[in-house]
């Protein structure tokens, strides 16, 4: 959960406007990195918002979690270009590496898996995300490799 | 810190110094560092050119230029050494001192990193004279590979910001309007509206404040190039809003969407707007002209359907976004309920251009209906992958075979899908249809925002079709019945004709259900959802037939339908696929052929993407080849 201390910063660099609650949001998530409810009843009463509208916001737009998500994303592409050069072998691969499946988070909080529509890097499909660094031309094997070079280096707490 | 550039001579003279500054003959590395190619790791390989040029005291005198990306993905990270014009491709970093000490240093040309011709073996040693660069007619484009995206300076010196001047000085808006219209430039996110109609109706509206708006939201999957475009050069961008703004009027707040799966897009044109600030070129009294306008920047949700402009509008007011009904244009009331006109980022960048060079210029490339060029993003199954720029009117063939360079690994081509989840796809024997906003319509399909996805004899049609509707029912808002059951429903359908479940009646009510689909929902989304069932129907129906009747797949996809097998003439029982199956489904002695155990495996295809053998296969329907059977193992664990 966000500080409160924290959340009013976030509140102030918006102004404080209602019509800014999807670039509020993203920042708590940022913070974070998923929206708790609890933050987000706070800024329920601060900018008068509805907590039903709030549901509608938080579930509507993909880019939200109302769970937590793991320290580490990884995000498998599986937009047209992607998925005719076997992203779904991919996403398979990622899932049985990681024993999670897509949109999953593990019982430690430390890999969430999520797919995406598309990442606009097509020419280099599949793609895979490693915590915002980009893989491309994934076979089911080296996105294996991929993640357990990202497991050995999480291990040792250098993070990647 | 920089000047406010005060008026029309202010600039020039600016430009006349950064050009000085910038002379063409400086030993220069442009290297594309768009997000194609830090997926290749181009960061390593700049920050490698750095210490390499430091190491031989070269650091002064070489520059390195990091630019957007010119658009050949498929052969980056991409090294152009200029002012030779040099094009190395497929850079490492184990190439870096060579390029440093053999061709700058000593002026050599280093062959092994030049585009070697696939057509003809001939190697090509400028960046001008590749193939896939010189079939093309890159106005918008150019320009990415010749610019750091990151410095205005970059982009005035190229004549930047000059259409911004001739329109705040030399001509009234209305004339810039004329300008726009007359040219003929239809715009470039999907739809085709004629961008200077929907500029004189927001111009024409009642209203002290109006808005424009850049859709930055390019949600197609397989269309990259208003990424391309924003992330490369966003203060073309930027340059057709404010233009655009000074053409309507009363404008002097402006939007931009943009995608937040797009954070390089998001970071450059942040500095953009500072940048554009900081000279006076954004906000108040702009260039000295008293004209006043300023951007800000919005990220998106995730949401797919914030791409259709009156949803893109409810998320900028803090709004889930639903479309809304169109019998209120936004052009007289959108975002706040005030006039509002919404561009996407492609038909922004050209409207610099209309304005430099005159619309009569503009006019006379394209076809009748549909003028200028057209960038697309060439994905999928084909040997070029990247983005192409070309005149509207080209055919389907030239930009597959000629400019992509046709099918890798010698396959047959199937199709090519245009236009997203709202197109169609489009087959061989309609290869020579040519390209602009009417005929790909006649065709059952769209240019949309410009994605091309090519399909070969490995692609299902009908997987594809299930592709498309499971990414629509994701996506769509669940405003209109008709939409978020409909697609709900015929998805249904298409999961059990995969599964090899389907009915002899499914096609029919396939097309029952999108006829009620297309006919009756609110928006684009729905309305063009059935396009890729019916446009695969129409042209595959034998795939859907051979799912439905025979429980055959064609092309090896559907996983209930296909099994794997490992032919023994090609398997040199090397046992990559042993160390990768979850299953340890595969049994074999080394150097034996191999063979796969059928009850166990779940047909993950991880044997199938390790195998340097081209031993593994995929077959549905058909008869066990003799000999190759594999029971029960005969072989000793």
């Amino acid at each position: 959960m966000l500080e409160t201390a924290t959340l009013e910063q976030i509140l102030e660099r918006h102004g404080r406007d209602p019509a800014n609650i999807i670039a509020i949001l993203q920042d708590i998530q940022a913070e974070v990195n998923w929206l708790p409810e609890e933050n987000l009843r706070y800024v329920c009463d601060v900018l008068q918002i509805p907590p039903s509208k709030m549901m509608a916001l938080a579930t509507f737009y993909r880019a939200f979690s109302l769970e937590p998500r793991g320290k580490h994303i990884v995000q498998v592409c599986l937009g047209t270009a992607c998925h005719v050069r076997g992203a779904v072998r991919i996403l398979g691969a990622v899932e049985r590496e990681l024993g999670i499946e897509a949109g999953e988070t593990d019982e430690n909080l430390e890999w969430t898996i999520e797919t995406v529509g598309c990442l606009g890097a097509c020419a280099l499909g599949p793609i895979v995300v490693v915590d915002g660094e980009y893989h491309g031309q994934m076979t089911s094997a080296k996105a294996s490799r991929v993640l357990q070079r990202a497991k050995k280096a999480g291990d040792n707490g250098t993070g990647e | 810190m920089n000047h406010r550039i005060s008026g029309p001579d202010d600039l020039a003279r600016l430009r006349e110094e950064l050009q000085r500054e910038r002379h063409p003959e400086q030993p220069t590395l442009a290297i594309c560092a768009g997000t194609g190619c830090q997926a290749y790791g181009v960061n390593r390989v700049i920050e490698a050119f750095q210490t390499e040029l430091a190491a031989h005291g070269l650091g002064e005198r070489v520059k390195v230029l990091p630019t957007g990306c010119p658009g050949f993905c498929e052969r980056g990270p991409l090294v152009v050494v200029k002012p030779q014009g040099i094009f190395y491709q497929r850079v490492k970093l184990a190439d870096v001192p060579d390029i440093v000490e053999k061709t700058l240093l000593q002026g050599e040309v280093i062959d092994r990193l030049l585009y070697e011709d696939p057509q003809t073996g001939q190697k090509v040693v400028h960046e001008a004279e590749v193939p896939f660069y010189a079939l093309q007619q890159r106005e918008i484009l150019w320009i990415n590979g010749l610019l750091d995206p990151t410095q205005i300076e970059d982009y005035i010196a190229l004549g930047g910001y000059s259409a911004l001047i001739k329109a705040l000085f030399e001509m009234s808006p209305d004339e810039v309007l004329a300008a726009v219209k007359n040219s003929g430039l239809r715009g470039r996110g999907g739809a085709g509206f004629p961008t200077g109609r929907k500029w004189e109706s927001c111009r024409r509206a009642e209203g002290e404040v109006k808005y424009v708006i850049c859709n930055a939201d390019e949600g197609d999957p397989g269309a990259f190039m208003d990424r391309a475009v924003l992330e490369g050069n966003p203060h073309s961008v930027l340059e057709g809003m404010l233009i655009g703004a000074y053409a309507i009027g009363n404008c002097r707040e402006g939007y931009l969407y943009v995608r937040n799966e797009y954070p390089m897009a998001v970071e450059n044109a942040g500095l953009a707007l500072e940048a554009a600030r900081a000279y006076g070129l954004l906000g108040e009294n702009i260039a000295g002209s008293g004209f006043r306008f300023d951007v800000q920047i919005r990220r998106g949700g995730g949401a797919f359907v914030c791409g259709e402009s009156s949803a893109l509008m409810q998320s900028l007011q803090g709004n889930v976004g639903e479309p809304q009904a169109k019998y209120v244009r936004s052009v007289e009331r959108g975002l706040w309920e005030r006039p509002t006109t919404l561009n996407n980022v492609e038909t922004w960048a050209n409207v610099p251009l209309i304005v430099a060079k005159g619309w009569e210029w503009y006019a006379g490339i394209g076809t009748e209906g549909s003028k200028g060029t057209k960038i697309f993003s060439l994905v999928g199954k084909i040997n070029n992958t990247g983005l192409v720029e070309v005149p509207m009117g080209v055919t389907l063939r030239h930009i597959i075979f000629d400019i992509g360079g046709g099918i890798p690994g010698g396959k047959q081509f199937k199709a090519v899908q245009t236009g997203g989840p709202s197109g169609g796809c489009v087959p061989e024997d309609m290869l020579d249809l040519a390209v602009d906003f009417d005929e790909l319509d006649k065709a059952g399909s769209m240019m949309g925002s410009g994605g091309m996805i090519v399909m070969d004899e490995d692609t299902c049609m009908v997987d594809i079709a299930r592709y498309f509707l499971d990414f629509l029912k994701e996506e769509s808002c669940g405003k209109c019945v008709p939409c978020r059951e409909g697609i709900a429903r015929s998805l249904e359908i298409l999961n059990r004709i995969c599964q090899g479940k389907g009915r002899a009646e499914d096609i029919d009510l396939l097309e029952e259900l999108s006829e009620t689909i297309g006919g009756f929902s609110l928006c684009a989304l729905g309305r063009t959802a059935p396009n890729p069932v019916l446009s695969t129907i129409k042209y595959f129906r034998h795939e859907y037939e051979a799912h439905i009747f025979e429980h055959r797949c064609p092309a090896g996809v559907c996983k209930a339908l296909i099994e794997y097998w490992i032919d023994p003439e090609l398997c040199t029982g090397c046992g990559a696929c042993t160390r990768v199956c979850p299953q340890e489904a595969i049994f074999g002695q080394k150097k034996e052929p191999h063979a796969v155990t059928r009850s166990d495996c779940i047909k993950c295809g991880a044997c199938y993407d390790v195998c340097r053998f081209e031993a593994i296969k995929i077959r549905s329907g058909e008869v066990e080849p003799a000999g190759v059977a594999s029971p029960a193992p005969a072989v000793e664990a």
